[in-house]
């Protein structure tokens, strides 16, 4: 008996270390070639550029009824992808969440992250932002029956956030005596405002903006806490050629008016007439507030 | 009514290949936990105490630590160790086997040594080798005191699943969530239908699976 158990407790042992050994021998050629490749090189050998967005976070990335993905951010991924490879399609749209998104970029699992990121120092110190395509500030949405005009009358409620967020960092920050709700998606997050959870949400204003706009019974009741933020694409930390390529693309994309015509053709029809473009759109990476 | 956002353009669709997702990972991490873990818990039922503490750590660590981290530590964590990209898909495959192979360790060999030791005792009087006495003894009747809690782990197995999303796994219910956004604008009711409906999706596979159980159960309850 002992030596059938020895013999299967060996066998186990031995294809352990061997699992260990041939992944140890896969990876040292990959760090290899990645270093003798700049990022752009590899992406054009691929064929496609790999670029994270939200699946979940109409009107910047969502998957309409189709299973396609749209939106904002999905609008420049596309032109990114058109104008770095020649096809617009060239592109594998990578569904990102917000606590995660920084690990996709910094381990290589994307190329770029278009997912409605929000440039902050924090983040700066983890991945290195491209000019910014858009403003925002943090909002507070409320239910009409019980609005939450000032954070004083927070104390004692619970506001709902998204984990890994600006809304989150802001309020955990500036006032750790707020209960906050956190959740990892951004439809647990407003189904929960729905369901009562919480007495409010905080979040991207602009986000704020489309969905009350089509939940009736809700506004947005604060909709510029703190500064005002911008809103870039991220490379992974040191990534200069591909940053910089980006930079070109945003100024050149200036140019054109490209961001106003996304603005039309991904935003204008959620907000309609109750956002002015301006306040949102930033055009050839320079930011007028 | 709201409904019909489950039968919109391809919803349907997406939500049944986000199904097949969910049990593509949920089989393969079962067969290969009830497999490797059946091994597992020989090994454990052992009386090497090295052997039994190496499979004690293994097991206490995969419980004290959430499946979601361990998700995250071989996703990303591992991609910075070794620089290989390994496809979400496989990742998660890879953990829910990892914690599957724990829990079914457990559960082997609690039902071996649950078999009171007269019985192995009288099989050695009669004459039968060690390999006999598995074979006769030890096995039928483990098997018939594992199978309800290796079923109940196979439930716990399908539901959590779901984690999965978080590393870029597009299963059943973040597919889900993906038709409500897209849709919350216009249908407002958009949340009770589709996690009503995918509910009722987990609710047809899981059902029988522990249904079966409580019959096995029965049928072999002392």
């Amino acid at each position: 008996m002992k030596k059938y158990k020895f013999i299967l407790t060996l066998s186990m042992i031995l294809v352990l270390i061997a699992g260990i050994v041939s992944g140890c021998g896969v990876n040292k050629t990959n760090k290899e070639d990645s270093k003798s490749k700049s990022s752009i090189q590899k992406i054009k050998e691929s064929g496609k550029v790999r670029i994270g967005v939200f699946s979940d976070k109409a009107p910047f990335g969502y998957i309409d009824e189709n299973g396609r993905p749209q939106g904002y951010d999905v609008y420049f991924g596309k032109r990114i992808a058109k104008d770095l490879l020649g096809d617009e399609n060239a592109v594998e749209f990578v569904s990102v969440e917000a606590a995660s998104r920084v690990e996709f970029l910094e381990t290589n699992k994307i190329d770029i992250l278009l997912a409605n990121f929000t440039v902050t120092d924090e983040r700066k110190e983890k991945v290195d932002f491209a000019l910014p395509y858009m403003k925002v500030a943090l909002g507070i949405a409320s239910p009409d029956s019980n609005p939450i005009t000032s954070i004083d009358q927070l104390k004692g409620k619970k506001l709902i956030v998204n984990k890994g967020t600006t809304a989150e960092t802001y309020f955990m920050k500036n006032y750790p005596e707020i209960e906050l709700l956190k959740y990892d998606e951004n439809t647990e997050a407003f189904n929960a405002l729905l369901d009562k959870r919480g007495d409010a949400i905080a979040h991207d204003n602009t986000l704020l903006y489309a969905w009350v706009k089509k939940h009736k019974g809700f506004s947005t009741s604060m909709d510029s806490l703190g500064q005002i933020d911008t809103i870039a694409p991220a490379v992974k930390k040191g990534d200069k050629e591909l940053l910089d390529w980006i930079n070109q693309e945003i100024e050149k994309l200036g140019e054109e008016n490209f961001f106003h015509n996304a603005y039309k053709s991904t935003l204008l029809p959620f907000y309609g007439d109750i956002v002015d473009p301006e306040s949102i759109v930033v055009e050839g990476g320079k930011v007028e507030k | 009514m709201g409904y019909e956002v489950l039968f919109n353009g391809k919803n349907m669709e997406r939500i049944l290949v986000g199904l097949g997702v969910t049990l593509e990972i949920a089989v393969f991490s079962v067969l290969i936990s009830m497999i490797v873990g059946t091994i597992f818990g020989v090994i454990m039922s052992s009386k090497n105490r090295l052997v039994v503490l190496i499979g004690r750590i293994y097991i206490e660590t995969i419980r004290i630590i959430p499946i979601l981290v361990w998700l995250f530590i071989f996703y990303f964590g591992l991609t910075k160790l070794i620089g290989v990209h390994i496809d979400s898909f496989i990742i998660s495959v890879v953990v829910f086997s990892m914690w599957g192979v724990a829990e079914m360790g457990d559960i082997v060999r609690g039902a071996i040594t649950s078999i009171p030791k007269h019985q192995i005792e009288s099989g050695r009087a009669i004459g039968l080798r060690d390999i006999q006495i598995y074979m006769y003894i030890i096995i039928p009747q483990s098997i018939k005191r594992m199978i309800p809690s290796a079923i109940n782990l196979t439930t716990r197995m399908i539901k959590t699943t779901s984690l999965v999303a978080l590393i870029g796994v597009i299963e059943v219910l973040k597919v889900g969530q993906q038709i409500i956004e897209s849709s919350l604008f216009n249908n407002p009711s958009a949340p009770l239908w589709v996690y009503a409906f995918i509910s009722g999706l987990y609710f047809i596979i899981c059902f029988p699976v522990s249904t079966l159980s409580k019959k096995l159960e029965t049928r072999w309850g002392d």
